[in-house]
């Protein structure tokens, strides 16, 4: 059967298809839905978000260990988070088939850094396999259990954002179920004391060489003959755009098995062209090894080294041919992305802000829709490095300040998922060391940025089951943060906000505020709707007889308030009824109706 | 080999281009076409400019549409017409929806929201231009514009009309929407 699937779909499909039994992730853009798709096929395979990408991966390790074929997947970054277990992994193969999903983000849509993944395939020595469509995406997936069997190494599945999201159409198969053997330990495989590791390191070169012999002649990599006068060397997307570009004018080595290389296929096509091109994205990962090999060739001489690729810079890097197109003299304007109506993040950041002009606080930050708290017209968060960073950077901070003879006082905010994924160890440092800085968790009941998954604060799983929640203010306690420095508001409500922070703030000592509100976008589950009645029940509505169009409510950011010269209005069809306009109205203008 | 085919829906996060492009590739698919869709997911979709990006022929390489190659470009938003213009093919049409979405800077004041866009790529281009949700709500639901907007976009490519849009509305959408998405569609076509 053919149907229409993103790159995503298409490899949770091809797990299934590939008798995968165990999967486990943790959301983040472009690879969140592959773990998406799976409940649906949780008959024959279950799945399960797990609180970080390291966690997900030690739990595939292990059902692999078990003896079930088993993958994780995650955003690239992820792969910085899971690199200690993986790299060890690759040092005793798998007994389940294994792969890790890795989606790479050049172009950075949606990611605090753009990093090639290729180069930890290389330097942990990772069986990578490299998709260039949905269809691909799928066969590589369904077969990479039994490659990961046959070579006993780990997979990492090597995928892009143009992947990820695009959609093609695909040939769908059966599932191919794997036998489960009974569990027997294999200490000397397993277990990575140096006396047994240092053997496994020899091994595992001797794996590596293995499977680039393999790789010299496997369906993965394929030889495509037209014109010889060129010869184009490329793999993922990337060959996409140059068959694009080059058309039937030029001869193709397009490579799905991108580690270990297939040296004698590449230097065998490259002896049958005139010249070589290489097409690659990021990082000139194949034209370093072409290099090497002695092979002459033009890349990234001409390709730049970093965003995305497209047809467009292909055709003009190598063909120097630009479109004809319309061109204007009338300017847009941007649109920078800004926190929603009725977002729960609006109240804290706007008494923030406040109080960042008047009292020089220093905010650090963290990684979801809150880093959006930097924004115009708020412009409250100073720091975004990488997830849970903010609560050590605040601790390392508040330290430095407080020992250079600095009054500064040090606030960090972090989600609830983002807490559960590293913030809590950071959070520990700070009471451990003795810090003074304020952690702001902002439970918005879900995994926002990525479009709503559970995690451990939530009460429900992936697969739709109940589960506990973790119980934050308890957790906090428990790491040694005093109870009496421990508050809990609604951050709609400013009044609440604004006290919490003139208690907190005045301690010299570890403080956590949570603010409890659910993001006004989640599928409202019950509990939601008995713990928070007044959702999605009012609306703000401006009395314009009463406005002075004096802006202050502007000056929330909220995007329902639609300003212009005369006046303000508020879109009725944006307004979640939040009310931090109406409690920031001078004038008493704004009111709130019934919906 | 036919060429490939080019269609560029542009809007704002939260417009929802989804239900029209879905419709859109799947039918492109039962008629018989290779067929590929970009669209990006993520903090881009927080008020910002989006787009989605259908391509169809025999043989699809690309799922980008390149500058220049659009043979048909459907904004859900003017302003985003205008940011989109140099995608359109030469000969190309647009389909505007007469519809603004201020721009947070706009909001603040730093920046003024373009005046006269739509009178102006008329004088360039080939332009059907209409207030979408006006015609949707005359038909029962403002929901219904983007299906609205498809109608149009069919029209605008043409080659299509041997498909039975009726159908593939039906399996995409609602039972109880079925039948003022269908009036949406052939409200857009007939445009």
């Amino acid at each position: 059967m053919k149907v229409i699937m993103s790159g995503n779909e298409a490899i949770a499909r091809g797990a299934y298809e590939g008798g995968a039994r165990f999967a486990s992730a943790y959301p983040g853009t472009p690879s969140t839905e592959i773990l998406e798709n799976m409940p649906q096929y949780g008959e024959s395979v279950y799945s399960e978000w797990a609180p970080n990408e390291k966690v997900a991966t030690e739990a595939a390790i292990g059902a692999s260990i078990a003896g079930v074929r088993s993958f994780c997947a995650m955003k690239h970054v992820g792969m910085n988070v899971a690199a200690d277990p993986i790299y060890t992994f690759a040092y005793t193969g798998v007994t389940g088939g294994f792969v890790m999903v890795v989606a790479d983000d050049p172009g950075q849509h949606s990611s605090q850094n753009e990093q090639d993944n290729r180069n930890q395939a290389k330097a942990a020595r990772l069986l990578m396999l490299e998709p260039s469509d949905s269809q691909e995406a799928h066969d590589f997936m369904k077969k990479a259990f039994a490659l990961s069997e046959k070579m006993d190494m780990p997979v990492l599945m090597h995928v892009t954002t143009r992947v990820c999201h695009s959609k093609g159409i695909v040939e769908l198969g059966d599932r191919v179920e794997a036998d489960v053997p009974d569990y027997e330990p294999k200490i000397k495989k397993y277990v990575t004391a140096p006396a047994n590791a240092k053997v496994l390191r020899k091994t595992l070169e001797e794996r590596v060489e293995a499977a680039r012999a393999y790789a010299n002649d496997c369906e993965f990599n394929r030889v495509e003959m037209h014109d010889t006068k060129i010869g184009v060397v490329t793999s993922g997307v990337s060959y996409q755009y140059a068959r694009e570009t080059f058309g039937d004018n030029a001869s193709y080595l397009k490579l799905g098995l991108t580690f270990p290389l297939p040296y004698d296929l590449m230097k065998d096509f490259c002896s049958k062209v005139d010249k070589v091109y290489v097409v690659e994205e990021m990082d000139p990962y194949l034209e370093e090894h072409l290099k090497m090999l002695g092979i002459e060739c033009l890349g990234k001489d001409v390709i730049p080294h970093y965003d995305e690729l497209n047809t467009d810079i292909v055709r003009k890097a190598f063909l120097g041919v630009e479109p004809e197109t319309y061109t204007t003299d009338m300017q847009t304007v941007v649109r920078p992305p800004a926190l929603c109506a009725g977002c729960p993040h609006r109240g804290l950041f706007y008494c923030l802000s406040k109080r960042e002009k008047k009292d020089h606080i220093m905010i650090t930050g963290d990684i979801g829709c809150y880093t959006l708290g930097m924004a115009a017209p708020l412009n409250a968060l100073h720091s975004c490095i990488c997830m849970g960073a903010s609560l050590s950077q605040g601790h390392g901070a508040s330290i430095a300040l407080r020992d250079a003879g600095k009054k500064t006082k040090v606030v960090s905010v972090i989600g609830d998922s983002t807490f559960f994924h590293t913030g809590v160890n950071s959070l520990m440092d700070a009471v451990y060391n003795s810090g003074s800085n304020l952690s702001i968790i902002l439970d918005n009941r879900i995994t926002g940025m990525t479009g709503h998954q559970q995690n451990p604060g939530t009460g429900y799983t992936l697969m739709g089951k109940e589960a506990p929640e973790v119980d934050i203010p308890a957790l906090c306690k428990a790491i040694g943060v005093k109870a009496e420095n421990i508050k809990t508001v609604n951050p709609n409500h400013l009044d609440e906000v604004e006290a919490a922070l003139d208690e907190l703030l005045g301690k010299d000592e570890p403080t956590v505020l949570i603010t409890r509100w659910p993001c006004v976008l989640k599928k409202f589950s019950q509990q939601d709707l008995d713990e928070f009645p007044t959702l999605h029940k009012t609306q703000c509505k401006i009395d314009q007889d009463k406005c002075k169009n004096c802006k202050m409510c502007v000056k929330t950011g909220c995007p329902a308030l639609i300003s212009t010269k005369e006046k303000v209005v508020i879109d009725y069809t944006s307004c979640n009824g939040c009310t931090v306009c109406k409690q920031v109205c001078p004038f008493k203008a704004i009111e709130e109706v019934t919906r | 080999m036919s060429e490939v085919k080019n269609i560029l829906l542009v809007g704002v996060g939260g417009q929802g281009t989804i239900l029209a492009s879905k419709i859109l590739t799947s039918a492109l698919m039962k008629a018989g076409y290779d067929v590929k869709m970009s669209e990006i997911h993520g903090m881009s979709q927080r008020g910002g400019s989006v787009s989605t990006q259908v391509r169809y022929g025999d043989k699809v390489y690309s799922p980008i549409v390149g500058k220049g190659s659009a043979d048909v470009i459907v904004a859900f938003e003017e302003m985003e017409a205008l940011r989109w213009l140099d995608h359109l093919k030469i000969g190309g049409k647009m389909v505007i929806n007469d519809y603004q979405i201020q721009p947070v800077p706009v909001n603040l004041g730093t920046a003024e929201y373009p005046e006269g866009i739509i009178d102006h790529l008329k004088e360039k281009v080939d332009v059907l231009s209409f207030k979408a949700a006006d015609v949707a709500t005359e038909l029962g639901n403002p929901k219904a514009m983007n299906i609205v907007l498809l109608g149009a976009l069919v029209k605008a490519m043409g080659g299509l009309d041997d498909i039975d849009w009726d159908a593939e509305i039906e399996a995409n959408v609602k039972p109880k929407f079925v039948e003022l998405n269908k009036k949406a569609f052939h409200a857009g076509y007939s445009l």
